[in-house]
C-alpha cells in the first residue's frame, strides 16, 4: 500500500507492506535509527516517539495506523541544538548505556507537556513503561522534574 | 506477523461491509492487544479493519443519569476527561490504572471490553454499573454479555459501538496488580444504587462474576468492615504462574474493603 505521513515535519510517502510496523518504517524505511526496538512486546518503550502529539510505543503501532498524522521522533525532536529535555538528561546523568534514552526522552517530553507541575511520585509513576537496565532512574527522574520546568519556561 | 490487507473505513457501514464480505477480517481498535497476539503469529486475517476514522465510535456524554462513552474513546482520554472524573470518578481511576500512559494513549474501551481478557480492568466497571453495551445490531445488558474467558456475546459480524454506564450512587475500584505486568490478579469494582450494591470480581477466576454473597452483605452495609466476613471457595479461581488459586480467594476480602474505602472516600 502507498502510505503517506509527516515525520519531523517533512511529508514523506512509500510503499510498505500493511504488516510494516511503525517503528520499522522509520528505522528501515526512513533511516532514522534513533528509535530503538527493545523488547518489542509493549513493555519497554524504547520505540517511544510521538503520534499526532501523543506519546506511543512504535513497536505496536502499524505503519498505516500513523498513515496522515504527524509523527515526530528522537532526531526531530529539536530544530536546532538540543531539546531543553535532552540537556535536562546530560545535566542530571539520566543515562548511561544509552540505549533506553531516546524513548524516554520522547516519554518525558510527553509527560512534561502534559503535566509540567508532577510530583516526583507522579514522574516515576508515569515512567512505568520505560524500562532503564543500568538503573540510571534516579537521574531520569531528576531530569524528567528538572525538564519540565525548563519546557513550561521557569529556569 | 502474517501479511494482511488495512482498510480505514470512514464510516460504520462501510465498516460492515468488510466485516461481512471479507474472508477473515479482523476489527482493529488501539492494536495493543491484537498486535501483539498477531506478531506471534498466534492470528492471521485476510484484513484489518482500522476503526480510528469512524466518528460515530467516539465521544463521551452524559445525559442524565446516563454517561456513554464510545468505543474508539482510548484510556488515556477516560481517565483525563472532566465529566467522566466529577460523574464517575472511579472509571477515570480503572482508566488511569491500565498499563502505562503510552499504551493508555492507543488503548481503547471498546478493544478491552470485546477482548473481555480476565485479567483486564474496564470489565469489572461495566458489569458492576450494570451498564448496556451497544453495537451496531442491538443492545446488550452487561449481565447477558460477558461469557467467558476471551468470549463475549459479540457476534462475529458485530461491532462495538459505545456503553452506557448509569451513574451510580458512589463506586469504587481497588485492584491488586502483577507487579510486572500490571494486569489483574484480583479486583472488585462496587456500586451503590440506592441501597443496593452491585459487586464485580475480575481477574480472580477466567471471567469477570458478579458475587451474591459480596451483594448481599454489602447492601446491608455499604461500608469496609462488612467485607471482613466475605469468604470466597478457591476452586472457582484461576491458578497460574501469577498467583494460586487459594491466594486469590484469601486476598479477595481485602481488595473488596479497599474498594469500599475508595467509594466511600
Ligand atoms: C504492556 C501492556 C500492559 C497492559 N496492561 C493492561 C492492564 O493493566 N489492564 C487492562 O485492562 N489492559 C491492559 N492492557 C491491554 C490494553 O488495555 C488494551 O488496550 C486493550 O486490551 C485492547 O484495546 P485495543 O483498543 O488496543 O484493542 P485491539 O488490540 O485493537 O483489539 C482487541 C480485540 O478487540 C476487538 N475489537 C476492538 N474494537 C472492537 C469493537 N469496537 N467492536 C468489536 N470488536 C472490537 C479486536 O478485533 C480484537 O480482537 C495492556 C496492554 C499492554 C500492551
Amino acid at each position: 500500500m502507498l502510505l503517506t505521513l509527516t515525520v519531523n515535519g517533512r511529508e514523506v510517502s512509500r510503499n510498505v507492506e500493511p504488516r510494516t510496523l511503525l517503528v520499522e518504517f522509520l528505522r528501515d524505511g526512513l533511516g532514522l535509527t534513533g528509535t530503538h526496538i527493545g523488547c518489542d512486546t509493549t513493555q519497554c518503550g524504547a520505540c517511544t516517539v510521538h503520534l499526532a502529539g501523543r506519546a506511543v510505543k512504535s513497536c505496536t503501532v502499524l505503519a498505516a495506523q500513523a498513515g496522515g498524522a504527524e509523527v515526530t521522533t528522537i532526531e526531530g525532536l529539536s530544530g536546532d541544538g538540543l531539546h531543553p529535555m535532552q540537556q535536562a538528561f546530560i545535566d542530571h546523568h539520566g543515562l548511561q548505556c544509552g540505549f533506553c534514552t531516546p524513548g524516554m526522552i520522547m516519554a518525558c517530553v510527553a509527560l512534561a507537556h502534559e503535566d509540567p507541575d508532577m510530583t516526583e511520585a507522579q514522574a516515576r509513576e508515569r515512567l512505568v513503561g520505560n524500562i532503564c537496565r543500568c538503573t540510571g532512574y534516579n537521574g531520569i527522574v531528576a531530569a524528567l522534574m528538572d525538564g519540565a520546568k525548563r519546557m513550561a519556561g521557569d529556569v | 506477523m502474517y501479511s494482511f490487507e488495512y482498510a480505514r473505513p470512514n464510516t460504520l457501514n462501510e465498516a460492515l461491509d468488510i466485516l461481512c464480505s471479507d474472508v477473515e477480517p479482523r476489527l482493529l481498535a488501539g492494536g495493543q492487544t491484537l498486535l501483539a497476539a498477531m506478531k506471534h503469529r498466534l492470528t492471521a486475517h485476510s484484513t484489518l479493519i482500522d476503526l480510528q476514522a469512524i466518528d460515530a465510535l467516539r465521544g463521551v456524554s452524559v445525559d442524565g443519569a446516563i454517561l456513554r462513552i464510545g468505543a474508539m474513546v482510548r484510556h488515556a482520554e477516560v481517565a483525563a476527561h472532566i465529566e467522566i472524573r466529577g460523574r464517575l470518578p472511579a472509571l477515570a481511576v480503572l482508566a488511569e490504572g491500565i498499563a502505562d500512559p503510552s499504551v493508555r494513549n492507543m488503548g481503547t474501551m471498546g478493544g478491552s471490553v470485546a477482548n473481555n481478557d480476565p485479567a483486564a480492568d474496564y470489565p469489572a466497571a461495566v458489569l458492576a454499573l450494570g451498564a448496556t453495551i451497544h453495537t451496531n445490531l442491538r443492545d446488550i445488558p452487561a449481565d447477558d454479555y460477558f461469557l467467558g474467558m476471551f468470549a463475549t456475546a459479540l457476534a462475529r459480524d458485530e461491532i462495538l459501538t459505545a456503553i452506557s454506564f448509569p451513574l451510580p450512587d458512589a463506586a469504587g475500584y481497588f485492584k491488586l496488580p502483577h507487579p510486572a505486568s500490571g494486569y489483574v490478579l484480583a479486583g472488585a469494582f462496587v456500586a451503590r444504587f440506592g441501597d443496593t450494591t452491585r459487586v464485580a470480581i475480575n481477574g480472580a477466576g477466567p471471567c469477570v462474576f458478579r458475587d451474591a454473597a459480596a451483594e448481599g452483605a454489602l447492601s446491608a452495609r455499604f461500608h469496609p468492615d462488612a467485607a471482613a466476613g466475605l469468604h470466597f471457595d478457591p476452586e472457582d479461581f484461576t491458578e497460574d504462574l501469577h498467583a494460586g488459586k487459594d491466594y486469590r480467594a484469601q486476598v479477595l476480602p481485602h481488595v473488596i474493603r479497599r474498594a469500599l474505602t475508595r467509594a466511600l472516600a
